[in-house]
């Protein structure tokens, strides 16, 4: 049950340097993969793009037989409504229900805008967060 | 494995030592009459044959350089004329002009026995197929590693270099059993291979490599014997002494070199004074038995020490540990001396990261600055910032611990640092000093 929730994001290694992105976009558009969203998460030198796909499984492979370091993580998509107040709704259910968030980043699409978060226990938050009445994207739509 | 030459490979030391002073004395005399170069060299130094009266005499003698082979080129120090020579090979010059040597028939003689001698102490012999991919040309590696492979009666597949893809279908084809290649070349066909998906231990007949041309480590060997599913042996030597000469037995318990054909010293690097057995320094190599380019005492340049006493194997022969580095590969960074060996071994025993590096050495003001380019291995990547920040500072940590020096490490993507097929290039100096 809880595992219809839990979305695959692949994560990419990338040197902080012009037209690493593009390497990285370009692969995924050659492999007709749609990215959904993304983000990236900057340090000393290097970064890490994270990105939902249409196809994950391709991705990984599209990538990695180039040559970049590529994981999945397991992540969760929240819906929030896309009007005032909408984040701050969501924000509060994790609040109440004590859930830790090690990184978040959002985008706005069609139906709804969607809150995408990695957090520690992953099942634990899926199920604190629909008793809480909150609305999860299911892992299929990224299919 | 049985020795090649059993009277002269076990030896009883001190009859050793007599036939090696027995060389040295007539080598000098020889040098003193006939060669003008060394002859003016041993009058610089005062020093007549009639000093050396033991072995330890040889310390009185002059060193030789490389400098001197550049300063002679191209054959001003032979001891031959033209007519004697069979073969030249030259070096490189990466580092300055090319050197070029010399040798008589009996030189190549001598310097297959000595491989001979080598690859049967690890078991290679008839019924064996060598690969040699090590270059041919003026190159010594290529021709020697085949003369040596030849005389045990091993079936020699001379690959050379390069064409990685086609090296791998014939070791497969021909049922390859050793080879001889620089220890980064046979990471690369290992590479190559599991991309063709071939795996070295499983699908091939490789059971042993002669790897040398370049400083490797301990942790280097056992990652590709159990990776490759071989037995991984150091081979050593330099054009000056023929080209690669010495290798280490079936015990793995360093280099043995054959006394009859070469007298070891480890010296001071800095004082030129002979240093005892077991302690740190600077490989000093007489020749005893080379007759177209004579080398007394030549500084090679490699750091290691010397251990005497017989071998497990039967082999009375000194024998030398693993190549440190070089005198003249070593940086001073902040006044600290660090040699690009001691980041590699360092970075083996990390996990989280690749074996390949990359150290960039810059000058920012009045300091220097040192950068340590690392690949994040695959088991490691976290798509977590802070998890790969742990990684970096735990890599900066450890070389700061064992270099003596603050170090930045750089994580870089998989496959983006130079893999090279020949000598490796680690280290990238920007300083303009």
């Amino acid at each position: 049950m809880e595992k219809s929730y839990i979305v695959k994001q692949i994560s990419i290694f990338s040197e902080n340097r012009p037209g690493r992105l593009a390497a990285i976009a370009g692969a995924l558009r050659d492999a007709g993969i749609n990215i959904l969203a993304f983000s990236i998460a900057e340090a000393d030198g290097f970064g890490v793009v994270r990105a939902l796909v249409d196809r994950p499984e391709d991705a990984y492979r599209t990538l990695t037989d180039l040559g970049f370091r590529v994981s999945f993580t397991d992540v969760i998509g929240v819906k929030m409504r896309d009007e005032p107040g909408g984040l701050s709704d969501i924000a509060s259910i994790l609040g109440d229900a004590g859930i830790n968030i090690e990184y978040a980043y959002a985008y706005s699409g069609k139906d709804a805008a969607v809150l995408i978060l990695r957090v520690d226990q992953v099942e634990d938050a899926v199920r604190q967060i629909l008793a809480r009445g909150g609305e999860l994207l299911k892992a299929s739509l990224s299919r | 494995m049985a020795p090649w030459n059993p009277r002269t490979e076990e030896m009883p030391l001190d009859d050793l030592r007599r036939l090696q002073f027995k060389l040295l004395k007539s080598l000098v005399y020889r040098l003193y009459s006939f060669n003008d170069f060394y002859r003016r060299r041993m009058k610089e130094q005062q020093v007549h044959p009639d000093d050396i009266r033991a072995l330890e005499d040889v310390a009185k003698l002059p060193f030789m350089y490389k400098s001197d082979l550049r300063d002679g080129y191209p054959d001003r120090i032979f001891s031959a004329e033209q007519n004697e020579l069979v073969r030249y090979h030259v070096s490189s010059g990466t580092t300055g002009k090319p050197t070029v040597v010399g040798y008589t028939e009996r030189d190549i003689e001598n310097w297959s026995e000595s491989l001979a001698r080598a690859f049967s102490s690890c078991g290679l012999g008839r019924g064996d197929v060598m690969q040699v991919s090590y270059g041919y040309g003026l190159f010594t590696g290529g021709l020697g590693a085949h003369y040596g492979a030849e005389r045990v009666g091993a079936t020699v597949l001379p690959t050379s270099v390069g064409n990685t893809e086609r090296q791998i279908e014939l070791m497969q084809d021909l049922r390859v059993t050793a080879i001889a290649c620089t220890p980064s070349y046979l990471l690369h066909i290992g590479e190559v291979a599991e991309k063709m998906g071939v795996s070295i231990k499983n699908d091939t007949d490789l059971r042993m490599g002669f790897l040398g041309a370049e400083p490797w480590s301990e942790q280097m060997r056992g990652r590709i014997e159990d990776w490759l599913g071989i037995r991984a042996y150091d081979i050593y030597g330099t054009s000056e002494l023929s080209g690669p000469m010495f290798t280490e037995c079936a015990e793995q318990q360093g280099i043995h070199i054959w006394g009859d054909l070469a007298l070891v010293e480890i010296v001071d690097p800095a004082t030129g004074e002979v240093l005892e057995a077991g302690e740190q320094g600077e490989l000093t190599i007489t020749m005893l038995q080379k007759e177209a380019l004579p080398m007394v005492r030549y500084r090679i340049g490699d750091l290691t020490a010397v251990e005497e006493g017989t071998c497990a194997c039967g082999r009375t022969h000194p024998r030398i540990g693993r190549i440190r580095g070089r005198v003249d590969d070593m940086l001073i960074v902040r006044g600290i001396n660090v040699f690009p060996s001691q980041v590699e071994h360092a970075l083996l025993e990390i996990p989280q990261v690749g074996r390949h590096f990359q150290i960039v050495v810059d000058r920012k003001g009045a300091l220097d600055s040192m950068l340590v380019r690392v690949e994040v291995s695959e088991e490691a990547f976290s798509d977590k910032i802070t998890d790969l920040m742990v990684i970096k500072k735990a890599v900066e940590h450890r070389l700061r611990s064992s270099l003596n020096v603050s170090v930045d490490v750089e994580l870089v993507e998989p496959g983006t640092l130079p893999r090279f097929e020949g000598k490796s290039k680690k280290v990238v100096d920007r300083r303009s000093l």
